[in-house]
């Protein structure tokens, strides 16, 4: 049994915690995650699949199969990848459902509210927008 | 020259914060400066004693209202050395200001096939309004190339004055390379074509001496919270035939003469252009703003703002590769451009944020002008008589480390 949507973000704030309030290492390790999000396949970043924000480019491509939805995902700031990196792992592998009427609560505990609260500056919460639609999309076709 | 920095910053309760845990260092004055607490209070003050409708009411608090809100009309005055007072025009900001020229001259004047020149350091406000109007009256949008270092080509400027050209709108100081253009010289040779040129000031009025009359550019423009005044307020200066000549921005209240059902007739300058209830208690507390740099003196505070600059230039220059500077012309403000070798200008920015610095990230509303660097946008630093030399050591240590990851 895969851990829950709330389960991976608990733990991803208990990682955090460890920071507790230098937001500079934060920002390191979020950059180190995103060193570490799987490559997107060069073919899947086109027009379509982009998510634009004003300073930072997403890329996100979704693929449901057997009931289950999975995401990749890029982009050109390494601080978006990283959080990208916590969002796939928390969705990615989901169904539907489950990614509709879960609540995302971890990236305020981590004290990245600011990357959600202002869509111009990113991509980012575009993004979160975005993988909501797929998933209410592929739900329909269910 | 010497100025009591501490002194100057004690009047900025703002800056004394820590964000992020770490002291607040405000390297964003371009986007706006801080507010000095002798304007802070004067908002409070006129809230608390006057706060009234201006111009209309016959009551004590209606006449005191009135009288603050014109006695900064008369220091505005005096500020850009117009020759009359009724050549100030109160607007909510630089914007507003162009798009009322562009719409209130363009309108009327502006005919099929007519050319207007900007440049390609225009600050999106000095670019979308013209576009509109040319797109309107199939009018033609001109615009003047930059060098490297981020300088007009002059040259090319000549070669597209013609008897066409209607309209020269050119800022004065570049938002996000601090270029200081030649407006002067670009006035005089507007002139000779018989085309009316507007100065798009909002970068250049904290730092350089303003005299309309001297530069004789026919509208000037700037935002009040550039210069340490408050948001929401803007000044267009125009000259006084041009703007009688002028059809009215908006219309309602304040800004008419007599009102009938067959026809109303328009209030004279500028009330004509101050449709409505305006920005009193704002435009009171910009006074207030013209008083702080007259107390200090404006080339006093150009002449430390540039010593930050060149302080600033000569630890980047230290630095080595890591830092590529956009906009470096000899002739700027205390703004900087760079972007740093490895690492995207966000998340720099994010990282300087961390370290309690706030700087600007993007393409500062000067996308035509990134596209020219071949960049999608840079991190600005933008210095103001409160910064030290102290801030810019943190500011270069911290990208320093940064870059190292």
């Amino acid at each position: 049994m895969s851990k829950s949507i709330n389960e991976i973000q608990d733990e991803i704030i208990e990682n955090f915690n460890l920071f507790e309030d230098d937001m500079e290492s934060k920002l390191f390790y979020l950059m180190d995650l995103g060193k570490k999000l799987p490559a997107m396949l060069e073919a899947h970043k086109t027009e379509n699949f982009i998510v634009k924000g004003c300073q930072s480019k997403v890329w996100l491509f979704p693929e449901f199969k057997n009931g289950i939805l999975h995401f990749e995902a890029d982009s050109n700031t390494e601080i978006t990848k990283g959080l990208i990196s916590l969002l796939i792992s928390v969705w990615s592998g989901k169904k539907p459902d489950e990614i509709l009427t879960s609540e995302l609560y971890f990236i305020d505990k981590i004290g990245m509210g600011k990357m959600i609260g202002s869509q111009r500056s990113n991509g980012f919460s575009s993004m979160i927008k975005q993988m909501r639609n797929y998933a209410l999309a592929f739900k329909m076709i269910k | 020259m010497n100025l009591n920095i501490e002194e100057i910053r004690n009047q900025f309760p703002i800056l004394n914060q820590s964000v992020n845990g770490k002291p607040l260092i405000y390297f964003d004055n371009a986007a706006t400066t801080q507010k000095p607490i002798s304007l802070i209070n004067a908002i409070k003050k006129y809230y608390e004693n006057d706060n009234s409708n201006i111009h209309r009411g016959i009551h004590t608090l209606a006449e005191r209202a009135t009288n603050a809100f014109e006695e900064t009309r008369k220091s505005v005055q005096q500020f850009v050395n117009s020759k009359e007072v009724e050549e100030i025009i109160f607007t909510k900001g630089t914007t507003e200001g162009i798009n009322l020229v562009a719409y209130s001259y363009g309108e009327k004047f502006i005919q099929a096939g007519d050319e207007i020149i900007i440049s390609t350091m225009e600050h999106h406000s000095n670019i979308v309004p013209w576009q509109i109007l040319c797109e309107k009256k199939a009018a033609i949008l001109k615009v003047i190339p930059i060098n490297e270092e981020g300088e007009l080509l002059m040259d090319e400027f000549e070669k597209m004055l013609s008897s066409k050209t209607k309209i020269v709108s050119l800022v004065w100081a570049s938002n996000a390379l601090g270029t200081i253009n030649p407006i002067k010289e670009i006035i005089e040779k507007s002139h000779a074509f018989g085309a009316k040129v507007l100065i798009d000031a909002a970068q250049a009025v904290s730092h350089l001496d303003v005299d309309v009359q001297d530069l004789n550019c026919d509208f000037l423009i700037f935002s009040a919270h550039k210069m340490y005044g408050p948001t929401g307020v803007g000044i267009l200066y125009g000259k006084r035939e041009l703007l009688e000549s002028m059809l009215p921005y908006q219309s309602g209240g304040e800004m008419i003469k007599e009102v009938r059902f067959e026809g109303t007739t328009y209030n004279d300058i500028p009330y004509k252009f101050e449709a409505g209830t305006p920005n009193i208690a704002d435009v009171i507390a910009l006074n207030h703003a013209i008083e702080f740099i007259n107390g200090i003196s404006k080339s006093k505070i150009r002449d430390y703002e540039n010593s930050l600059l060149d302080y600033f230039l000569q630890l980047i220059c230290e630095t080595n590769d890591t830092i590529k500077l956009y906009g470096t012309s000899k002739k700027k403000v205390a703004i900087q451009s760079f972007v740093l070798k490895n690492m995207h200008h966000f998340d720099a920015g994010m990282m300087l944020d961390a370290n309690g610095i706030a700087v600007r990230t993007g393409h500062h509303c000067t996308q035509p002008l990134m596209s020219r660097f071949g960049i999608e946008g840079t991190i600005r630093a933008s210095f103001a008589v409160y910064n030290t030399k102290k801030e810019i050591d943190v500011l270069v240590e911290s990208l320093i480390k940064i870059s190292k990851k």
